[in-house]
């Protein structure tokens, strides 16, 4: 038998049912996990305490047969959700000593469901970079490795992807606001799942761009991510977006059976330049999907090309007002002042001490789009563009599209620092994939399905119609299976 | 083609309550100036008659009862501010 930190959550679920081990046990053997991992940079917050408590608790629950899905499984809370009591910084300074004292709507349903938490997951400050390496702990390490390069797990969610993919949690919380989840899952060679937006309510979740950002679960396979978003998911009066409906079985959506669903090709995402075994993958899943009895259509989303530059005013736009709140007054850093600072010198030196490079620059973006003479010419516009890029899939769907297939990334995961040198514009060009979904507010995600020429995973993604997570998972469930994607990093750290 | 000047790096700072030295306004403005470039892509988009997007999903907000929900808790309101006393937030002097 593996190792109890390797197990997926159902088999972890049904051995725990089951009285094979307890939750104490797969607790202590993460733990363990987690201390021979520093190298790796996963969790910025440890939490064993916290853990081994809730693992006692849990393991009571399961002896009374008082035990959902997630009861005793140890998973990672990404540095974003406030967590009572524990430190919730969003990987940046301004919040250092930051310490919520109440719980994030989606981690607080994980842990009355009984999951254990086992820490705080490293991620981009803010959520806001695709390779981890704007986060104030420095960046967490792919445990996938090729040659001597430390390579990037990708971001924002790179601590949850790196933890899930190295066996240091069984499950990880998420973020995604134009790729966060899916980016991550596909260079670690892990399952990531965006909910449709106003899936998974948003109160507590440190906010980036409220119109876009969205929660969901990584794990290792799809089942997994069936089983997390169900505890996830459900309306929350305090969140005014989180939607009123009920949370399906997700799990149950998995038959196997996706005979007669038809699959979008956008002609628009072969981009030039694609890498070839790029290409080749995604027209291997195509066949793989064909061959399970689903209909393989060619699709147009005409202004896919839009996406990118419309998310990049709208998202910093957002940005810079959530972000207004860090003013050195209510919590976190606040910097030290020279004789007769006053109140706007306050404001301005904590938040350039507190913010990072790629924060500032948004932050200064989102201010001048937003500003007087600019707005109709910059924000106006990506809006008025973003209602085109959601009629652009609503057309796909009323034709009858069940689901579109794309790849997640453009390459698979590069070195840690290789990026540094060239200008924003190109790291953001990352999301390629991820953000038109966003943009329309709908669920995706992200199957690991195979691994490029050097020996490093690469994901392909599945778009689903709003609401309708359980078909998706159940396409996604059977691209899995075929593309049996089974390697596993081999330990070096 | 709009370009981002060192004086209107100073201004969108400012805006924004930052502090920026001086010497890394030009770095600045050139960085926003590339990122601005990008964005002007959306101006090959015929918007005319689209309407900007509210909300990706065609959901009412939901409405309650205008009564107050929450509070009571002055302590844990402060626990995390940097400066408090007396049971208030603490700023520098803004009135002489």
């Amino acid at each position: 038998m593996s190792d109890l930190n390797d197990l997926s959550i159902s088999d972890a679920r049904d051995a725990l049912r089951r009285g094979d081990f307890t939750a104490a046990e797969l607790t202590a053997a993460c733990l363990t996990a987690m201390e021979g991992a520093g190298a790796l940079n996963a969790y910025a917050h440890p939490t064993p305490d916290i853990a081994q408590a809730r693992a006692a608790a849990a393991d009571d629950r399961l002896r009374t047969g008082d035990a959902p899905a997630m009861c005793g499984i140890p998973i990672g809370i990404k540095d974003l959700f406030c967590t009572e009591g524990v430190a919730s910084q969003a990987a940046s300074r301004i919040l250092q000593g930051f310490r919520p004292p109440y719980e994030s709507t989606v981690s607080r349903q994980l842990r009355d469901a009984g999951a254990v938490m086992l820490g705080k997951l490293n991620m981009d400050e803010f959520a806001m970079g695709s390779s981890n390496e704007t986060s104030v702990y420095g960046p967490a390490v792919n445990p996938w490795k090729v040659d001597d390069r430390r390579l990037t797990p990708g971001g924002s969610s790179g601590g949850s992807a790196a933890a899930v993919a190295a066996g240091l949690c069984l499950g990880a919380t998420g973020t995604d606001t134009g790729g966060s989840i899916r980016q991550p899952a596909a260079f670690t060679g892990t399952v990531g799942l965006k909910p449709t937006y106003g899936r998974c309510s948003r109160w507590g979740i440190v906010a980036f761009a409220s119109s876009l950002d969205q929660a969901g679960p990584m794990t290792r396979t799809v089942r997994d991510a069936a089983i997390m978003l169900g505890a996830m998911a459900g309306h929350d009066p305090r969140d005014s977006t989180s939607a009123d409906m009920a949370v399906p079985d997700f799990e149950a959506a998995l038959t196997g059976d996706i005979r007669g669903k038809r699959i979008g090709i956008p002609t628009e995402y072969r981009m030039d330049g694609m890498p070839e075994e790029i290409e080749a993958l995604w027209a291997r899943g195509a066949d793989w999907l064909r061959a399970a009895g689903a209909e393989v259509v060619d699709i147009s989303l005409p202004h896919t090309k839009y996406a990118l530059p419309a998310y990049y005013v709208i998202a910093p736009a957002e940005a810079s007002s959530n972000l207004a709140r860090y003013d050195g007054v209510r919590y976190g850093h606040r910097a030290a002042l020279a004789q007769g600072d006053g109140i706007t010198e306050m404001y301005e030196k904590t938040r350039a001490e507190g913010f990072g490079p790629e924060v500032q620059r948004r932050v200064m973006v989102g201010t001048y789009v937003l500003s007087a003479g600019f707005y109709d010419a910059y924000y106006n516009r990506a809006r008025k563009v973003r209602t085109l890029i959601k009629r652009d899939f609503d057309l796909a769907f009323e034709a009858g599209v069940d689901a579109i297939l794309t790849p997640t990334t453009p390459s698979a995961a590069f070195g840690l620092g290789e990026m540094a040198q060239v200008d924003p514009v190109q790291m953001y060009l990352n999301d390629i994939f991820t953000v038109p979904v966003n943009m329309a507010g709908l669920p995706g995600i992200a199957v690991p399905a195979g691994m490029d020429a050097q020996g490093l995973p690469l994901g392909l993604q599945l778009i689903g119609r709003p609401w309708e997570e359980g078909p998706l998972l159940a396409l996604a469930d059977v691209l899995e299976t075929a593309a049996g994607f089974v390697s596993r990093p081999g330990k070096w750290w | 083609m709009s370009q981002i000047d060192p004086e209107t790096a100073r201004k969108v700072a400012k805006l924004a309550r930052i502090a920026v030295p001086d010497a890394d306004l030009p770095r600045l403005a050139q960085e926003l100036s590339g990122i601005l470039t990008f964005m002007e892509e959306l101006n090959a988009v015929d918007v005319t008659g689209v309407e900007p997007m509210v909300s990706v999903s065609p959901m009412r907000l939901k409405r309650r009862a205008d009564g107050v929900t929450d509070g009571g808790m002055q302590d844990k309101v402060l626990a995390n501010a940097p400066d408090a006393r007396e049971g208030f937030f603490t700023v520098p002097k803004v009135v002489e």
